[in-house]
């Protein structure tokens, strides 16, 4: 184990932030003495300080404790958006991959076009048309960003499908959907999880985006993103408002690009050592 | 290649349809129709005066024969009226936000290559080098950074605490007093944060690819033949291996165009820039739809176009392909 982390450091960093963001999610309530939505006029738009770390926001809500509480918002953005992707992008990729021909064609095309759309433009589209709530954009950003994973596990299927095991099971007269679960995608494991781990970074970010724009996740509610909104339109007295959520989202997204990465090099070696 | 070019535009074709199909079903996933919105608590609005006025809007006939109607009107640039009280053309509306973005994007894009190309060929040539660790943590950096974070921070720095650049729209108060010359330059200075800010992601992805690239073309075959027979190291470099590590930049770049588009809306919202980016914010904002369809339609248009015209230029470089060789 600890010979692994030292000849891969992007898995040692990246496996330490990863961790390290998601504990303080989950003890959030226990971290802090605060509550992310309690309003207190007394302490309206301090910088920071012994008492506020990270200062105080325009109601006078801690700003390191309301980060902590949007890790939480955050993360689970990230997953379930990235949840849906791979179940969609699986479901889609192992059909293509596995029937190959028409099929194959058909939503190799379908997926080549989803991918020119100016994704941002669609989710920016149907949350006009829905309501911006968390549930909303998890499902938008899980929907829309599926197609990496189709093209990936459907790369992977076409070469596992002349491997001479996966020709033993055919010839056996494995079922199709046998063949899929037991034996194709156990072997596709690797870089679907890799790319999973890269998805959350992405759907963070897209997250923190639209949250920006103040059409993912709503206020009261805390998001590195809305609490950002806050920073830009109080920019000129105080900084801290912009400076520490970003600050969070780089770290985080940071964090699963490099546990990202040092899977890719561990599942696969040789790959892009260079 | 004009066999190509023709082969590629025809292949458009599907994509188009394909784009017009998602953009008419989000239309219909909308809650509540026009005729209905609105109306659905005023006594004076009988049942009757709403199926005249879901037959006015063409809301009483089958759902196909909708999308037919309103596709015919697509082909002739018919994008409909915005709800907005100004009721102007849709088209009209974004014609005159389109420029500014359009300038945005091409300097990015410019401004990505002219930077990302000596990065990536430099970390390439002198791999492992602190330069090269160097530019490997910028490009984590560059990947993971939140473009409106950043953007908010160059504020702070070089707007409202330096007062270096100005922080937003495209013009300063005294731009009508301006001279030519002097409007040009003010509206260059407005434009470096938007435009670097709109560079950023793209910076890190396109350096790091040109150096894998030059990694994989300098141990090419080829290669090693020239340095054997005595081809000077500089040559070999920049004459030999660069153009063929160029190639595939020409793809991510008709790649990046996706993100660059939708990336216009938090960058020019951000500096309050006029261009569609801004005006699809608004549209999402007072649910305008026809506003917000007519700019889903148009950016994805645009993006494929500028998936094309890579493609065509990549044919145009790769001999292989502009000979017919694979279609």
């Amino acid at each position: 184990m600890k010979a692994l982390f030292m000849k891969n450091p992007l898995l040692l960093i990246g496996t330490v932030v990863v961790a390290t963001v998601a504990l303080l999610a989950v003890l959030a309530p226990f971290i802090s003495p605060y509550d992310p939505s309690d309003i207190n006029v007394r302490a309206i738009l301090l910088p920071p300080s012994w008492e506020h770390w990270c200062g105080t926001d325009t109601l006078g809500r801690d700003v390191l404790t309301r980060m902590l509480y949007g890790a939480r918002v955050s993360l689970a953005v990230g997953f379930v958006a990235v949840g849906i992707a791979l179940v969609v992008g699986i479901f889609l990729g192992s059909i293509a991959g596995h029937y190959g021909g028409k099929v194959d064609g058909a939503l190799m095309r379908l997926t080549d076009m989803v991918l020119c759309f100016p994704t941002f433009f669609l989710i920016l589209a149907v949350i006009a048309f829905l309501e911006p709530s968390i549930w909303n954009i998890m499902i938008v950003i899980g929907l829309t960003s599926w197609m990496g994973v189709t093209r990936l596990v459907r790369a992977e299927f076409l070469s596992l499908r002349e491997r001479d095991f996966i020709l033993a099971a055919r010839s056996l007269g494995v079922s199709s959907f046998q063949l899929i679960w037991r034996y194709l995608l156990p072997n596709a494991i690797g870089p679907i999880l890799v790319s999973a781990v890269l998805g959350v970074a992405g759907a963070v970010l897209v997250e923190s985006g639209l949250s920006f724009l103040g059409l993912g996740v709503q206020p009261p509610d805390p998001s590195w993103g809305n609490m950002l909104t806050e920073g830009k339109d109080n920019i000129q007295i105080a900084w801290w408002l912009s400076v520490y959520p970003g600050l969070a989202i780089l770290i985080t997204v940071l964090g699963y690009n490099l546990l990202g990465e040092g899977l890719r090099d561990l599942f696969d070696p040789k790959g892009n050592k260079r | 290649m004009k066999q190509y070019a023709l082969k590629r535009l025809i292949g458009m074709i599907p994509l188009l349809l394909g784009i017009t199909i998602i953009s008419f079903g989000m239309m219909h996933l909308a809650p509540g129709e026009p005729s209905v919105v609105g109306n659905e608590f005023n006594p004076k609005v009988s049942a009757d005066d709403i199926e005249r006025l879901r037959a006015y809007y063409g809301l009483d006939k089958p759902l196909y024969e909708q999308y037919w109607n309103w596709l015919k009107r697509l082909a002739v640039l018919d994008f409909g009226n915005s709800f907005s009280s100004d009721g102007r053309a849709v088209l009209d509306k974004v014609l005159e936000r389109l420029p500014v973005t359009l300038w945005i994007n091409i300097l990015a894009m410019l401004l990505i290559l002219a930077v990302a190309i000596p990065i990536g060929v430099a970390s390439a040539v002198r791999q492992n080098s602190w330069f090269d660790r160097g530019m490997t943590i910028f490009v984590f950096i560059g990947f993971a950074i939140p473009s409106f974070w950043l953007g908010l921070l160059l504020m702070i720095g070089l707007g409202v605490n330096t007062n270096l650049l100005p922080v937003s729209g495209i013009h300063d108060y005294s731009w009508q007093q301006m001279g030519w010359i002097e409007q040009q330059l003010d509206l260059m200075k407005h434009l470096i944060l938007p435009v670097f800010v709109s560079a950023i992601g793209g910076l890190a992805g396109m350096s790091r690819f040109m150096r894998s690239g030059m990694l994989d073309v300098i141990r090419a075959d080829y290669i090693t033949t020239a340095r054997a027979m005595g081809v000077a190291e500089r040559v070999i470099r920049y004459r030999l291996a660069l153009k063929n590590a160029m190639l595939p930049i020409i793809t991510l770049l008709g790649l990046s165009i996706p993100g660059l588009i939708g990336g216009s809306v938090i960058v020019e919202q951000l500096f309050s820039i006029p261009g569609m980016g801004l005006l699809f914010y608004e549209a999402v904002l007072s649910r305008d739809y026809p506003l917000v369809m007519g700019i889903t339609v148009i950016g994805a248009v645009l993006t494929l176009m500028g998936n094309l015209l890579a493609d065509l230029s990549y044919a145009w470089a790769d001999p292989r392909i502009r000979h017919g060789g694979k279609g």
